[in-house]
């Protein structure tokens, strides 16, 4: 069933809502990715895009009520996740798939010792003895160039920095050997340097373990550094995808050059920074067609009807822009 | 022993011989700075210190009743019947000869020993049913919580009475009513707790790691409760040792001859007119007994608070 070219992970036409007073809030609509064994995937996009939405979703960590995963499929090595039993998904986190987040601040109980903690990680997912877990333990912490491990075992995470305390999860979570990670904005909290740190770390075990990892991030740069591939998102949808030199050196996708227009550069000298105009648009009421629309600056007739299907300008590279429609494209529109 | 050490927040040389002690000292060192923090602030309270001596002097008294008391709780002497403290008799005696402040002192074994148990099954009981409701919540929840509304809604030395009556007169049945009846204060508060506690994100981290709802509840949430717990422990054990003592005083809790405080002063009424000390040292101690816990239990709750320590 799964074979070698078939990926990781494929999600397909997700969509995730939330229930509220407000209204439907529609966090996610068609989204589709896919992620390869081994490939570490970026995923960027704006606060409240939606990227912890779709993290959290593929592990069924949606809280429900209000949120509520209403049509899609995830398949993780060929089978569906959506149709496990909670038993099974149970099996399937920390086993196969593992999630570290943003706040290494709240990670970890305040209660009890880091040693204490990643036993219990150790015990649930490997039979093993306290002396045997103890040494397991020790053993991650050394790989993630925790200095003096034995003795941060018997701390507690108020004691630890930030960066070790997110080494500490990411020894947790790669200890049970998942086949894929999902690193939910994972330094965005921390010092610029620690970042290096704890991304060069993250990176070494992953390539090593030949662990894929969806990496989610807001911070460009990161990605450019660190992944295979990226997705983009905007307002609930992904909206380009493609190999992280190709998103970088030609973004198709109107949002993508915006997004990339908008980092500062110390080499030119810049009077005011650049933005895109605009802002997010509410995902209760989301624009027609395209959701960018509003905000585009290259938009034309289509846009604010049709909502813009994949189109390939370029091998691997995907983007849902009418921009980049060939000849049949065009010829829908006129007949809508 | 090793006082110099207790709330230093710096690590001085570790001694070079290791024995069980300092292993022990080092392993929990966290938790002995921790405490000896808590003790020095709760030594700079002045209602602490006193609720703590009271407490302190009633355990003493209970635990020294069979060594300290003069006479022998039960042993019934009609020549010496309703004498007036003084002499052999500091307390005076009662209507059958018995040693006043000798039943007092086996009185304070009898009271704290429920309070204790009492406060061990609610407290026990509540936090679980409390962490649970408030960690699945829903209908789970719904259904749970109205059932402690209801408990709740009766006034609980009314609640008890009925319970203990039912269950029969004994000193057990009126633990297992006045244990029934604290059960939804701490479920409640435990619940409370556990909303705020079920979205942190460790709770998430451990979700998305494959733990299960109950393992949750009893490896994050019930520990950060605890600190609760205690305190309400500490404030419930003056009520129940009151609701216990009216329980006996109207005959559903302790039998005679026990010496409970409660069945003191219910037989002792009768004589309150000419034998005033036969009911009041017994009161008296319930008195000082349930204000010794109520002052102990706000101070710790001020200094358990990082919100309100100062």
């Amino acid at each position: 069933m799964s074979g070698p070219n078939e990926p990781l992970l494929e999600v397909r036409d997700l969509a995730v809502q939330f229930f509220t007073y407000q209204g439907t809030v529609r966090a996610l609509e068609g989204v589709s990715l896919s992620v390869a064994r081994g490939e570490i995937m970026g995923l960027v996009g704006e606060t409240g895009c939606g990227k912890s939405v779709l993290a959290r979703s593929v592990l069924r960590l949606i809280a429900d009520p209000p949120g509520k995963i209403t049509a899609g499929a995830i398949r993780f090595k060929g089978r569906d996740l959506l149709t496990l039993s909670r038993r099974e998904m149970r099996r399937i986190r920390g086993n196969e798939i593992s999630m570290i987040f943003q706040e290494p601040m709240s990670s970890l109980n305040p209660v009890f010792t880091v040693g204490s903690q990643m036993l219990e990680v150790v015990a649930l997912h490997q039979a093993v003895g306290r002396e045997e877990g103890r040494r397991i333990c020790v053993e991650m912490l050394r790989q993630v160039k925790m200095p003096d491990a034995e003795q941060v075992l018997a701390k507690y995470p108020h004691e630890l920095s930030g960066g070790m305390r997110q080494r500490v999860m990411i020894a947790m979570e790669l200890s049970c050997r998942p086949d894929l990670l999902l690193a939910d904005e994972p330094t965005t909290a921390l010092d610029v340097t620690v970042q290096a740190q704890v991304l060069a770390i993250l990176e070494g075990l992953t390539r090593q373990r030949g662990v894929a990892v969806l990496f989610i991030s807001h911070d460009l740069g990161v990605i450019a550094q660190l992944c295979d591939r990226v997705a983009v998102m905007y307002a609930g949808g992904i909206i380009e995808t493609a190999p992280a030199g190709a998103i970088f050196a030609a973004p198709r996708h109107p949002y993508t050059r915006g997004l990339l227009h908008a980092i500062p550069r110390i080499a030119a000298r810049q009077e005011s920074l650049a933005v895109i105009p605009g802002s997010v648009p509410s995902l209760v009421d989301p624009p027609p067609g395209c959701r960018f629309h509003p905000r585009c600056a290259e938009r034309f007739f289509p846009c604010d009807r049709v909502v813009p299907p994949f189109y390939e300008p370029a091998p691997g590279h995907r983007v849902a822009c009418h921009l980049h429609a060939g000849e049949e494209g065009r010829r829908s529109w006129e007949r809508s | 022993m090793a006082g110099e050490r207790i709330g230093a927040w710096g690590r001085g040389k570790r001694p070079l011989r290791i024995n069980v002690f300092d292993e022990f000292r080092r392993q929990y060192a966290w938790q002995i700075r921790e405490l000896g923090f808590m003790v020095r602030l709760l030594g700079r309270n002045p209602s602490a210190v006193a609720g703590f001596a009271i407490i302190a002097g009633m355990v003493a008294m209970a635990l020294a009743a069979p060594v300290l008391a003069p006479f022998n709780p039960i042993q019934i002497s009609l020549g010496d019947r309703l004498l007036p403290p003084g002499g052999a008799h500091w307390f005076g005696t009662d209507e059958l000869g018995r040693d006043i402040l000798t039943r007092v002192m086996y009185g304070a074994r009898i009271s704290l020993w429920i309070g204790v148990i009492v406060v061990v099954i609610a407290g026990g009981l509540g936090a679980v049913i409390g962490a649970v409701s408030g960690y699945l919540g829903r209908r789970f929840d719904d259904l749970i919580m109205r059932v402690m509304d209801v408990i709740l809604s009766f006034p609980p030395l009314v609640l008890a009475m009925a319970l203990a009556a039912a269950l029969g007169p004994s000193l057990n049945n009126a633990i297992l009513a006045v244990a029934f009846v604290m059960i939804p204060k701490f479920a409640r508060m435990v619940r409370g707790e556990a909303l705020a506690v079920k979205e942190k994100q460790f709770i998430a981290a451990a979700r998305a790691s494959g733990a299960g709802s109950l393992w949750i509840v009893w490896h994050h949430v019930l520990p950060n409760c605890l600190s609760s717990v205690i305190v309400l422990g500490t404030l419930i054990l003056g009520e129940t040792i009151l609701i216990a003592a009216s329980l006996s005083f109207i005959g559903l809790g302790a039998q005679p001859p026990t010496p409970e405080w409660g069945a003191m002063i219910s037989v002792g009424r009768k004589f309150l007119m000419d034998q005033w000390w036969y009911a009041t040292f017994p009161g008296v101690f319930i008195l000082v007994t349930v204000i010794g816990f109520n002052i102990f239990g706000d101070a710790l709750r001020d200094v358990l608070d990082p919100r309100i320590r100062r």
